[in-house]
């Protein structure tokens, strides 16, 4: 059964990614003092090593599941109406949830077929040889001592010419030019932000990008996500007003371009946020809204429950599916276990971000379809894009408790198989035919 | 990782049969689980972190088995409880049959499984399942959709079928004789639907 979603990475195809990774760093001048001969005998050294320090990482579960519904399993049992073996069905559904559920694991990292060098992915610590410490003891040595504080520097200057740029930009009356500007801003804020995170990313699909007036959905990986997406177009964010650092930005960016920002009272209200987002769509020259409907970050194996808020604005949703790449480094940002100075910090002393962006063609809701039914489609549409898992179960499950409707489900379930097989209050005449 | 090493030690020291009945791998696995659910960090579970598995939650028999897990009266359960516990319920292998016939029976042996069967069901362990503790694990199964006369009803034929001495109450002897019961963990044991672990 395992984890379907997740694949073994064949070494070729690790080659290929670090060729193409750091070619495309060399490219963009992030290392212009190396020269490339001396590059690839680097990457040729590291290939060998991680190929020869292969951890055989089963990417699929501990368990085999087995996946017979209630119906059939107690059925074939049943002759008479209440066994007491009926009870193995429910124990066994609760040790395979003990053991391995599926909600859970979408909330911590994803599991590495073979180790990437850093220290955070290696959970079971099997010490293979002195050349893999030395080449692990150096590449901690180029990424805390090199490739962080040039990281550093670009990403202050990121913050500060976005800042900068669109304070100066926001002083313009309301016109097309100060709409073009704002758009260069923008990106060219994105695009230093992206190189320090040294971010590769790959675009697919671009003739489906999301137009002026429509919703943009996505998946929530981590707050970078927003970043991701505005490297390569602008958008509209919607979000709480926060303090701060991040209380600057926001400030400074609504005044060039209308952003939506809620205060924390007014993000209860849902009538009133939708009514403003409604605004906001209706009007056709505007930048497209970026949603993440999942409310949380999950950790991009799967895509969880999307709330049904942002498709009942109306309007044509352009979906987007993004998938990091995990082999160069751990995108995904565990809310419970890292605030975000330390997530940002081990996001800068990863080897890099790659991943891919799906642009999808744009959909709308159908006669007669309700959002939750609307919401489940394109998340059916996105998960099998990005090759992701779809569960349906609340990405606030990460905090919160369960509903009890669902344990009513089952027992109800159950009750009907009690209640079908044999006619409650007649004497049972079951053969015992085993 | 040393935890893990120092936990296993213990059990070697020991001598218990539950370190034996898992392989390495499935033991690093098992720890690593363990810690994940572990969010106090102190190396024991209470109820709540069991609680927090949305499937075990929504499970109509969940807090029983759940409770499995602790020894009477405790409220954490460490690693090796935890470990012991998973134990009844891996499948039994044949090449297991034939060792060692002296020494303590295999946690998941056909007659422990029953027995954990049958502790799910009688809770205040007086050997006995009485009609009142059988209603109770029908009344957590079905929830409110069946009403307490029709319950009672089942409950009572269950018994009269199963009860041999007539006191009422079913025995474990009487519990191991049902058929289906059997017939089930027969067939459990062909179809290994647990902890089948590669590696």
């Amino acid at each position: 059964m395992g984890r379907p979603g997740s694949r073994l990475v064949s070494s070729g195809s690790i080659r290929w990614s670090w060729v193409k990774l750091l070619s495309g760093m060399v490219g963009k001048g992030l290392l212009p003092c190396f020269t490339f001969s001396r590059q690839q005998n680097v990457i040729y050294l590291l290939l060998e090593v991680i190929i020869s320090s292969w951890l055989l990482f089963h990417s699929q579960g501990i368990i085999e599941r087995d996946e017979t519904p209630m119906e059939k399993e107690i059925a074939r049992l049943h002759r008479v109406d209440f066994e007491f073996s009926d009870i193995f069905y429910f124990c066994r559904k609760g040790f395979e949830a003990i053991v391995e559920d599926e909600v859970t694991q979408r909330f911590s990292s994803e599991e590495l077929v073979s180790w990437n060098l850093l220290t955070r992915t290696n959970v079971n610590f099997h010490y293979i040889s002195l050349r893999l410490s030395v080449v692990w003891g150096i590449g901690v040595i180029v990424r805390y001592c090199f490739l962080l504080p040039l990281r550093f520097t670009l990403a202050a200057i990121g913050i500060t010419s976005m800042i900068v740029g669109t304070t100066m930009v926001g002083q313009l009356p309301n016109s097309s030019v100060k709409n073009y500007l704002s758009e260069v801003v923008h990106l060219t804020c994105s695009r230093i932000l992206v190189r320090a995170l040294s971010g590769t990313i790959h675009y697919h699909n671009k003739e489906n990008k999301p137009q002026k007036g429509g919703i943009c959905v996505a998946n929530h990986t981590s707050p970078i996500d927003a970043i991701i997406l505005t490297n390569d177009g602008c958008y509209a964010m919607v979000g709480q007003v926060h303090g701060g650092l991040m209380g600057v930005i926001q400030r400074a960016a609504v005044k060039a371009c209308p952003h939506v920002w809620f205060e924390r009272s007014e993000m209860k209200d849902r009538l009133l946020v939708t009514k403003r987002l409604r605004e906001h769509v209706a009007d056709k020259s505007k930048l497209p809204i970026l949603i993440f409907p999942e409310g949380t970050c999950i950790n991009n194996t799967s895509v969880m429950m999307f709330k049904k808020g942002s498709f009942e604005i109306g309007g044509t949703i352009y979906p987007v599916a993004i998938k990091y790449d995990p082999q160069f480094g751990d995108a995904f940002w565990n809310s419970s276990k890292y605030n975000i100075v330390s997530y940002l910090l081990r996001i800068m002393t990863s080897w890099a971000i790659v991943c891919n962006v799906w642009y999808m063609p744009p959909m709308v809701r159908k006669e007669g379809e309700d959002a939750v039914q609307f919401a489940n489609r394109v998340r059916s549409a996105i998960a099998r894009q990005g090759g992701l898992t779809e569960l349906p179960w609340d990405g606030g499950l990460k905090r919160a408790k369960v509903k009890d409707t669902f344990k009513e489900e089952q027992q109800k379930n159950y009750s009907k198989m009690l209640v079908r097989n044999g006619s409650v209050g007649s004497l049972s005449t079951g053969t015992e035919s085993d | 990782m040393e935890k893990v090493n120092r936990s296993r030690d213990k059990q070697k020291g020991k001598k218990d049969t539950t370190a034996e009945v898992f392989s390495h791998s499935q033991i690093t696995r098992l720890y690593s689980r363990f810690t994940s659910l572990d969010k106090g960090e102190n190396g024991t579970l209470s109820r709540e972190d069991f609680q927090r598995i949305p499937e075990l939650a929504i499970n109509p028999l969940g807090d029983r088995i759940i409770n499995a897990f602790f020894p009477e009266g405790e409220d954490q359960v460490n690693f090796r409880g935890f470990m012991r516990t998973l134990a009844h319920f891996r499948p039994i292998e044949d090449n297991e049959k034939s060792k060692d016939q002296n020494g303590p029976e295999p946690l998941n042996s056909r007659s422990n499984k029953l027995h954990f069967a049958f502790r799910l069901y009688d809770l205040d362990k007086d050997d006995k399942i009485s009609r009142d503790e059988l209603l109770q694990v029908l009344r957590m199964m079905v929830g409110v959709n069946i009403s307490d006369e029709q319950l009672g009803s089942i409950a009572d034929r269950t018994i009269q079928e199963a009860d041999q001495d007539g006191d009422s109450a079913i025995s474990f002897a009487e519990f191991v004789k049902v058929g289906k019961l059997h017939f089930y963990l027969l067939n459990e044991t062909a179809h290994p639907c647990f902890l089948h672990t590669l590696t």
